[in-house]
């Protein structure tokens, strides 16, 4: 096989790069402080356990519920890829919407939960709920000791609640309407 | 070792063998762990715009003790149809030929464990050795990624053995000897057009000699992009896919304690060894500076080992054999033929 003809100004670019990204990661400083070398500064990762990263406002970081909204349809849990949301309810009674009227019959939530062990994030459950009941939160801090533990259950979905930010507006021009949070 | 003399005390052979040894582990430790730490944790990751190990100890500079610690904790596993005693001594084999490597080096004057008349000749046969090793591991293995890895390892080596070789005989006709300790006082008194200040580092005339040797370095130390006989994405690691646990310390540790020992041998043979340029000090001086100043020398010479290691994707198997047959033993060769002319001439 022919021997490809070595590329030699290529090699020292790369070299250069490398160089340079060294340089600008030890010495970040600008002026005459750029003798000091600081690479905590100059290197883009995050040292997680002393600093926090700060996620992008709509990353996949966890499925939370608003239970109020939830009508045990099932749905989430039929479609979902790896069953990792266990859903159980039952039939109650509720007061008629107006006066005169007849008792409705409602499902009540008995338990909703969620194996983070099994959940791939792939958010069918998130898109194909109807009733506006689960949500992506960018919070990510929830692994625990036991992989037992990561079954997370309705009281703790119902806080990643409050971190679940806002739609964004669509860009302009458009006609569809913004979903909302329920609060 | 002389310089022992001079603390007053006569020791008896068992003390000066002791101490010979220790000065040994000390001369293949330091380094290695000095290149690991400051290249393989902290240069690459600064390349790569991360920090690398952090935690342990101040800047991660404990790592190396975890990692040690690690090692030594992990199940040794031996396959069933491996070769046993073959299996187990291969690692040893490996690091032995390190450690015999830096028997030769001159570290100062009188800081050497033996000054040998055929000192290079000697440390470029004991570097061969560790190809023995390596074949064995593959072999004894009885797995056919470390078959295939030991092949590999071999034939790179065989390759590349060569081109050093032939690059380090230009340094030896210029120097007039094969003795490390000779080329190091031959540079040391040279001159260049008649200015003695920084003596005559045989980089400045044998530059295409040190390239060379650097490349066949890199290809002997197997790093990127010589690294097919490790490739991890084809072949698993190659002769080391077996091993764990202390046995793969081992390999590791011959790895880049190899790597020291050969920049070493680089320093001495073009930067000029043990010598400080612009300053003639004592011997007793330079018994205790010249190990330092090697050891910076050193650091250079991995710099650009692993400079290169970080930069380039590895290489594919036939152009590695091309590039040694083809390009550096040819390029060698001119290179020896041109300082026979220019000795003779001069």
């Amino acid at each position: 096989m022919p021997m490809p003809k070595p590329k030699l100004p290529g090699l020292f670019t790369g070299l250069k790069i490398t160089l340079m990204e060294l340089l600008k990661t030890l010495f970040p400083k600008r002026g005459i402080r750029t003798l000091i070398p600081a690479p905590s500064l100059g290197a883009v990762t995050v040292q997680y356990p002393h600093e926090n990263e700060s996620p992008a406002p709509r990353a996949r970081g966890v499925i939370a519920l608003k239970s109020e909204n939830c009508t045990v349809c099932m749905l989430c849990s039929r479609s979902c890829p790896d069953w990792c949301i266990y859903i159980e309810g039952h039939k109650t009674k509720a007061p008629p919407r107006r006066p005169g009227g007849k008792e409705r019959t409602v499902s009540a939530l008995d338990r909703f939960d969620i194996d983070y062990a099994l959940c791939m994030y792939c958010g069918i459950c998130v898109e194909v709920c109807p009733f506006d009941a689960l949500f992506w939160s960018p919070e990510y801090e929830y692994s625990e000791p036991r992989l037992a533990d990561l079954l997370h259950d309705e009281a703790r979905l119902n806080e990643w609640m409050e971190t679940v930010p806002d739609f964004e507006p669509y860009e302009a021009g458009s006609n569809a309407k913004v979903r909302k949070v329920p609060r | 070792m002389s310089a022992l003399s001079v603390f007053g005390a006569d020791l008896s052979y068992w003390q000066v063998t002791s101490l010979r040894v220790l000065g040994v582990l000390v001369a293949v430790i330091l380094p290695a762990g000095g290149f690991v730490y400051v290249f393989l944790f902290k240069m690459m990751s600064f390349m790569q715009s991360r920090l690398g190990p952090m935690e342990a100890g101040p800047y991660g500079s404990m790592q190396l003790l975890a990692e040690v610690g690690k090692f030594l904790q992990k199940e040794d596993i031996v396959p069933e149809r491996a070769d046993r005693r073959l299996f187990f001594i291969a690692p040893y084999i490996v690091l032995a030929s390190t450690f015999l490597l830096l028997v030769v080096m001159p570290f100062g004057p009188d800081a050497y464990f033996a000054n040998l008349d055929t000192g290079i000749f000697l440390a470029l046969g004991l570097s061969s050795v560790s190809v023995i090793g390596i074949l064995i591991a593959g072999w004894a293995s009885a797995n056919k990624y470390s078959l295939i890895g030991g092949i590999r390892a071999a034939g790179q080596l065989i390759a590349y053995e060569l081109p050093m070789v032939l690059a380090v005989v230009g340094v030896v006709i210029q120097a007039g000897t094969l003795n490390l300790q000779g080329i190091v006082t031959a540079q040391h008194q040279g001159e260049v057009f008649g200015y003695g200040g920084i003596g005559n580092p045989f980089i400045l005339t044998q530059l295409v000699g040190f390239v060379i040797f650097l490349i066949a370095t890199q290809a002997e130390l197997t790093q990127t992009p010589f690294d097919m006989p490790v490739a991890e994405s084809e072949i698993v690691t190659g002769y080391m896919t077996e091993y764990s646990g202390l046995r793969f310390l081992l390999f590791f540790i011959g790895e880049f304690a190899t790597a020291g020992a050969f920049a070493a041998i680089a320093a001495t043979l073009f930067l000029g060894g043990w010598a400080l340029p612009f300053m003639a000090l004592d011997d007793n001086v330079m018994n205790i500076v010249g190990p330092l100043v090697l050891f910076a020398k050193m650091m250079l010479v991995g710099f650009l080992i692993f400079w290169v290691r970080f930069t380039f994707p590895r290489f594919r198997e036939d152009q590695l054999q091309a590039f040694a047959w083809k390009y550096l033993i040819p390029i060698s060769l001119v290179n020896i033929l041109a300082t026979m002319v220019l000795k003779v001439a001069f």
